[in-house]
């Protein structure tokens, strides 16, 4: 008997939310572990900035208590853990009474956006150049051409970024230094300033797939040379399939699923160099905030961000392993009882 | 050409001679050229930063001490910086730093990781569920987000502690390799001879298993080295981590916070950025020829 294993996503979902829970303890306990009570620092000499003459000490406490620090650990800890649920990260201290979230929500687009194209296109690149090296009719000069596309692996994102600046957008003046956008072009969703969006882009995010494409393609034909000598493989070949059938439907479709765990896996460390490569960019995304944020001594923008950066990764990794057994139905279903 | 397979050490090896290890040395680094080149690279890099200290006077890297923004020529070979930093001495500095940060960091995220994942690995049971559950949370955890919000509360002020922060951190990849590894190896019959023969669990994971991990020691050794330097400079780019030691991140920032980009002062950003490729190439192909033997896997796939 095979049935739908529902252990699995229940396995998946407890994952995300622990991921949430330690990831938002550690942000809960780090200021408040770290040595010289920054938390205290922080708000006196918020106390005194605004205050300063008369009733200091007054203001001091008002302060602690609008921040709840005079409540006992715990319950700071359970209010926290609510807040954090409904996206609440308190409010910024360098833009006192601005709302951390909505300081960090215009961020999010931009930051999600050049990630998620960047990603997808390494991934839908890397499949191909992959399946391409491992492919026996690829003609010679391609197939000796496509180890160029490894030369940047060894480097981080934001390297890669500087070097693209250099010569593309300071050196030969081809694209856009810096920013998202043109401001002089109006915000509307027209073709102006979708060419403007995309010529910002491009090097961002071209920072990010050269300096990745290269470990996708060589896994890629690992995985796909793998397949060789599988039953299914022969059995293809005996019923006289199209070679590039074979290839596309039976070679790189098994070698698939192991990609996308592995992008699963990855995905932390791009979003890590990723918002490196915003900074080199200029590029209003959580990276660049984050960086504004640490000019200003902004720590609760600081942890908002990180906190966010932490959250999103872990929401997609669950995406990813929600729609895995659709990629590979192995996965959901119970083995055969011999088995 | 992937077929060789994890050399087996026998326990009563241990009492080889310093000519035989180093035979065995030259061996390895004559077979494996690709080890050799990245080790070289670093090495060279190393002695550069070494050497340098020796030579120069470190004062030159201080704020101020040079005239501002020097393009190279004979007396400043790498230039000035725009707080009067001769490039060449700060470099000079900064490199043999971030070696240290990124062999401590390796030291000990390597360190907790075999033990957690021996532990964890060889008695099963409720600790190995513990651990490998955090570690499987610790690595869709950014490492950057969590450094950052440490460095941002703690004020680090030397290089040592910056490591041991990074190290803390780098445990989970270590753990994961080595649990599964102790995991297959206590099957084996050589630890049931062990078992019969009245050795203790501990006995058993020092002399027994440990001996037959060094491959995956040395390939997770280098990847946390690699991290570590990864993950530090990326937070000293981000103008946290040691402030008043030079480090190649740091130089990286002050380019970045003086727009050292497009003011065309390439000798600014350029040193930081060789260095770091250098560094990185270095450790890539360390860590590529050392999968050969941690993941041995033949061509038909049936690796494991």
């Amino acid at each position: 008997m095979r049935g739908l294993d529902i252990r699995y996503f229940v396995r998946r979902i407890w994952m995300f939310f622990l991921v949430i829970f330690i990831a938002a303890s550690f942000n809960f306990l780090i200021p408040r572990l770290a040595p010289g009570n920054p938390i205290g620092a922080i708000t006196s000499r918020m106390a005194n900035a605004s205050a300063g003459i008369e009733n200091g000490q007054a203001m001091f406490e008002a302060y602690r208590k609008r921040f709840g620090l005079d409540e006992p650990m715990y319950v700071q800890y359970g209010k926290y853990m609510w807040n954090v649920i409904h996206l609440d990260f308190g409010q910024s201290l360098s833009a006192y009474p601005a709302d951390v979230w909505d300081i960090i929500k215009p961020a999010v687009g931009w930051s999600v956006g050049l990630i998620g194209v960047s990603v997808m296109l390494t991934f839908a690149l890397g499949i191909t150049i992959g399946a391409a090296l491992a492919w026996k009719g690829t003609p010679r000069i391609v197939r000796s051409l496509l180890p160029l596309t490894m030369i940047g692996g060894v480097l981080p994102y934001y390297l890669m970024g500087i070097l693209l600046l250099y010569v593309f957008a300071f050196t030969a003046r081809l694209l856009p230094m810096s920013g998202a956008a043109d401001s002089s072009i109006p915000v509307e969703f027209d073709w102006p300033y979708v060419q403007t969006i995309a010529s910002h882009a491009v090097l961002p995010a071209l920072s990010i797939i050269l300096t990745s494409l290269g470990t996708w393609a060589l896994t890629m034909r690992g995985l796909i040379v793998n397949t060789v000598g599988e039953d299914y493989m022969l059995l293809a070949d005996a019923k006289g399939l199209k070679k590039m059938r074979i290839l596309w439907w039976y070679s790189v479709r098994n070698a698939i699923p192991p990609q996308v765990t592995h992008l699963a896996i990855a995905l932390g460390y791009v979003v890590s160099g990723a918002i490196l490569v915003e900074i080199v960019f200029s590029y209003p995304g959580l990276g660049y905030q984050l960086y504004q944020a640490i000019v200003n001594s902004d720590y609760t923008v600081i942890q908002g961000i990180t906190l966010v950066l932490t959250l999103s990764v872990g929401f997609s990794v669950l995406i990813i392993d929600l729609i895995y057994p659709r990629l590979d139905p192995r996965v959901t279903y119970v083995a055969e009882s011999s088995g | 050409m992937n077929t060789t397979t994890l050399p087996l050490v026998k326990p009563d090896n241990a009492g080889s001679t310093i000519a035989r290890a180093l035979r065995n040395t030259w061996a390895f680094l004559k077979e494996n050229r690709m080890f050799t080149t990245g080790a070289l690279l670093l090495v060279a890099l190393l002695l550069f930063g070494v050497v340098g200290s020796a030579l120069m006077d470190l004062k030159a890297a201080d704020m101020g001490t040079n005239p501002l923004n020097l393009a190279p020529t004979w007396q400043y070979p790498l230039g000035t910086d725009g707080f009067g930093r001769n490039m060449l001495a700060v470099m000079v500095y900064a490199i043999p730093n971030t070696f240290k940060i990124g062999f401590l960091a390796g030291v000990v995220g390597v360190v907790i990781g075999t033990l957690i994942g021996l532990f964890a690995g060889y008695f099963k049971g409720p600790l190995d569920t513990f651990f490998s559950t955090f570690a499987d949370v610790m690595l869709v955890i950014p490492t950057l987000a969590i450094l950052i919000t440490v460095s941002a509360y703690v004020r680090v002020v030397t290089v040592e502690t910056m490591a041991l922060i990074v190290g803390l951190l780098a445990w989970p990849l270590p753990a994961r390799v080595i649990r599964a590894q102790t995991l297959s190896l206590r099957e084996r019959l050589f630890v049931d001879v062990a078992k019969l023969s009245g050795a203790s669990d501990f006995d058993i994971i020092i002399t027994q298993i440990l001996p037959n991990l060094t491959a995956y020691l040395a390939a997770t050794f280098v990847g946390a080295v690699s991290g570590g330097i990864l993950a530090s400079v990326g937070v000293e780019v981000l103008g946290l981590g040691p402030q008043t030691i030079p480090t190649i991140g740091r130089t990286l920032y002050y380019a970045f916070q003086r727009s050292a980009l497009f003011r065309g002062m390439y000798w600014w950003w350029g040193p930081p950025v060789v260095t770091l490729a250098i560094i990185f190439s270095g450790l890539f192909q360390m860590s590529i020829s050392l999968d050969k033997y941690a993941n041995p896997r033949t061509k038909s796939g049936s690796g494991g």
